[in-house]
């Protein structure tokens, strides 16, 4: 097993048993889908809406050499540099290099989870540059210490009286009882941050070719402020990120933010063209576009699973899986959680490393379902195993299945045999959960079906006999 | 019609009254049932553990068993979905993709063929109880069953179905998943009977055996008197 897959054992199977977390997490996405439920209603047709949204993300994933030109073009024709980045360090390199020629010292970033990704935050604190995030939950985890929850909800995970006692210990804050305090405490101290950056850093839900344009989408209005603040300006995009057309968000944002977080639309959206033009009085002098591959190209190489490029980063998918519910988001230990985590980090961070995700599934389809863009999760997690075993078969389980293939290729010996297999029933029965019973993995937790005093073959058998 | 039955592994050893309850039914309804005894499973726990050319070898057995059958009906959604939905996946680009193919296409979930297929709704049964209904999640996702086993309760007499609160969550059973991650699959179960619980149903109906083992399983051990059948088996009621 790969210590990834250790950890992974270790951590799942603790949140499993915390019931603390499993009615924190139910409560917090019950209200979750109640409130898309409401959204979704108001479509005509989620259904096609669905099929919209994956058919332009279908036409800018498989056009990306086009698209990406475009999309490059259009935004350096304004003034904006655009960097090509292979993987992380190349990324974060490039910022840190931008952030020394201008002079910067402070760094605002809003959420992005391609920076969490390359872990662009420490990177560049690596680098001797201050940096902060603004989005409140993010801020919260950060504060900690912790990496975000969720897609989505990074501090999901935490109660108010948490928040309370990190803001209290970490920011010397007064007790504070409600969101609202909470949130004007975090204010404040953010305020003061957005005035003293001068760099800010933001992520992107989608870059419209056409147009030359970064797409935000957001809640809180410090993604704004980030972008529009500091004096030099950087937005880190994953190369998936582009669609061709700005008509193309007219179904993408209302979609994300239904399939996301419940809402119509969200609060505040932006649309970045570029730096400050000639004449214009304010926004960044600089701006910077980064897009990133850091292995996407390895999954566009890969056609049975290209659609998993399609991904909005709604959080949809984790929101509806159980085991996301029962292990929680740092189980996975990657920085997108849930399913559509154990579909790309594979690819992303190597097969043999992560393909325990891909197995930590009963393929119940819930993440498909949920999807706004159709991506076929359950199925890619089968053929993530189909692939992570074709390339290397785990050396005691490949004799199990050669031996169950042998023995259900032969129906004359099924026939004979596993009716003596039946027979052992009672016994099993008899040590169920103990040390020294093979079938603990079941019976630790749960009771084995007392054995029937005949199979369906044997039924058959005799009722062909009596006639 | 001729109907030949497809009975999965465990149900034949385990909950052969699935099957039972299946031939009764289909006999009932006037039509001619019959089983090749040559099959033994459908080849899911090598295909959902990726070992997909054990799993290719076994399903061999299953396309010789059901060669020339005219109708296939199975009495799991899970190991029907495997035979329908998966079976042309797993032979694609090789030499018995196109049988693979044609035994997708002639065969059916047992609730699914009943009021689709055969367009019944009333077997004729009657079992007084207070039941609930678990969508097992291939019937559900993979072939779209989810009014078909409430239309055919619907006309049970006696039955009283009360729904629960996210019937559609998955028991966590997930196959080999159970004892790969037992605990997680613990859980999920937990959950699940949390909700099954919540409704005060002393039944709970599924067209799948292997959800109700995960959900009797943890019942059993919990010590609660609640008691899981299969669908057939209560339709078989008359």
């Amino acid at each position: 097993m790969s210590t990834e897959s250790v950890q992974f054992h270790h951590d799942a199977d603790r949140l499993t048993h915390d019931l603390r977390h499993r009615a924190l997490i139910q409560k917090a996405l019950g209200g979750y889908y109640v409130k898309r439920d409401e959204q979704k209603a108001k479509y005509t047709d989620w259904q096609q809406a669905r099929a919209s949204a994956a058919a332009a993300k279908y036409e800018a994933v498989n056009h990306l050499d086009k698209y990406l030109v475009e999309l490059s073009d259009k935004l350096a024709a304004r003034g904006t540099k655009v960097f090509w980045a292979a993987d992380g360090p190349e990324a974060a390199d490039y910022i840190a290099s931008v952030a020394r020629d201008a002079g910067v010292k402070r760094i605002i970033k809003s959420k992005t989870m391609t920076g969490e990704e390359i872990h662009l935050g420490q990177a560049l604190e690596k680098a001797g540059l201050e940096v902060v995030e603004s989005d409140l939950g993010e801020f919260i985890v950060q504060l900690r210490g912790e990496p975000p929850y969720h897609i989505v909800f990074p501090s999901m995970h935490l109660t108010r009286g948490e928040i309370d006692e990190t803001f209290q210990k970490k920011l010397g804050s007064p007790h504070a009882d409600t969101p609202e305090e909470l949130t004007m405490i975090a204010r404040n101290v953010m305020r003061q941050k957005y005035c003293e950056a001068d760099m800010g850093i933001s992520g992107a839900n989608f870059a419209v070719a056409e147009t030359g344009h970064i797409s935000i989408t957001e809640n809180e209005g410090n993604a704004r402020l980030s972008t529009s603040l500091p004096r030099v300006l950087v937005s880190i995009v994953g190369i998936e990120k582009v669609v061709p057309k700005l008509d193309d968000l007219a179904v993408l944002l209302p979609m994300l933010a239904t399939a996301g977080a419940g809402q119509n639309m969200t609060c505040y959206n932006t649309l970045l063209g570029g730096p400050r033009q000639p004449g214009e009085t304010d926004g960044p002098t600089e701006f910077h576009v980064v897009l990133l591959d850091n292995r996407r190209t390895s999954l566009l190489a890969d056609p049975e699973q290209r659609d998993a490029l399609h991904c909005i980063r709604c959080g949809a998918c984790l929101n509806v899986c159980p085991i996301f519910k029962n292990i929680g988001g740092h189980s996975y230990g990657t920085t997108y959680q849930g399913p559509i985590g154990s579909v790309i980090t594979p690819h992303l961070r190597g097969l043999q490393s992560w393909k325990h995700l891909s197995f930590s599934s009963s393929l119940c389809g819930a993440c498909h379902e949920a999807c706004p863009v159709k991506i076929d999760l359950h199925h890619h997690l089968l053929q993530n195993r189909r692939n992570a075993i074709a390339e290397k078969p785990v050396w005691w389980e490949k004799p199990i299945f050669a031996g169950f293939a042998w023995f259900m290729c032969r129906p004359a010996l099924y026939r004979f045999a596993a009716p003596l297999l039946r027979l052992g029933a009672p016994f099993l029965h008899a040590i169920r959960g103990k040390f020294f019973d093979p079938a603990r993995v079941w019976t630790g937790t749960r009771d084995l079906p007392p054995a029937p005093p005949q199979s369906f073959k044997e039924y058959w058998r005799h009722r062909n006999a009596k006639r | 019609m001729k109907i030949t039955l497809f009975i999965p592994c465990f149900i034949d050893q385990y909950y052969p009254g699935a099957g039972i309850g299946m031939v009764r039914i289909l006999e009932k309804l006037g039509h001619t049932v019959d089983y090749p005894e040559s099959q033994t499973c459908c080849g899911q726990p090598a295909f959902n553990s990726g070992y997909w050319d054990e799993a290719r070898s076994v399903a061999e057995t299953m396309l010789d068993a059901f060669r020339d059958a005219e109708v296939v009906v199975g009495v799991s959604g899970s190991c029907g979905a495997m035979l329908k939905v998966f079976y042309p996946e797993l032979f694609h680009g090789k030499p018995r993709e196109a049988e693979a193919k044609a035994l997708a296409a002639k065969t059916h979930e047992f609730s699914s063929f009943l009021v689709n297929v055969l367009g019944v709704g009333d077997i004729g049964a009657s079992f007084p109880a207070k039941a609930t209904f678990h969508d097992g999640c291939h019937g559900l996702r993979e072939l779209g069953i989810k009014r078909e086993p409430r239309e055919l309760l619907k006309h049970v007499r006696g039955l009283e179905l009360v729904e629960m609160k996210e019937a559609e969550t998955c028991c966590g059973f997930g196959g080999t998943f159970s004892v790969k991650f037992p605990e997680i699959s613990t859980a999920m179960g937990e959950v699940k009977c949390a909700s099954i619980l919540e409704t005060g149903a002393e039944l709970v109906i599924s067209n799948d055996s292997s959800c109700l083992m995960q959900i009797q399983g943890l019942f059993d051990r919990q010590g609660q008197k609640i008691k899981s059948m299969h669908l057939a088996e209560v339709l078989a009621h008359f």
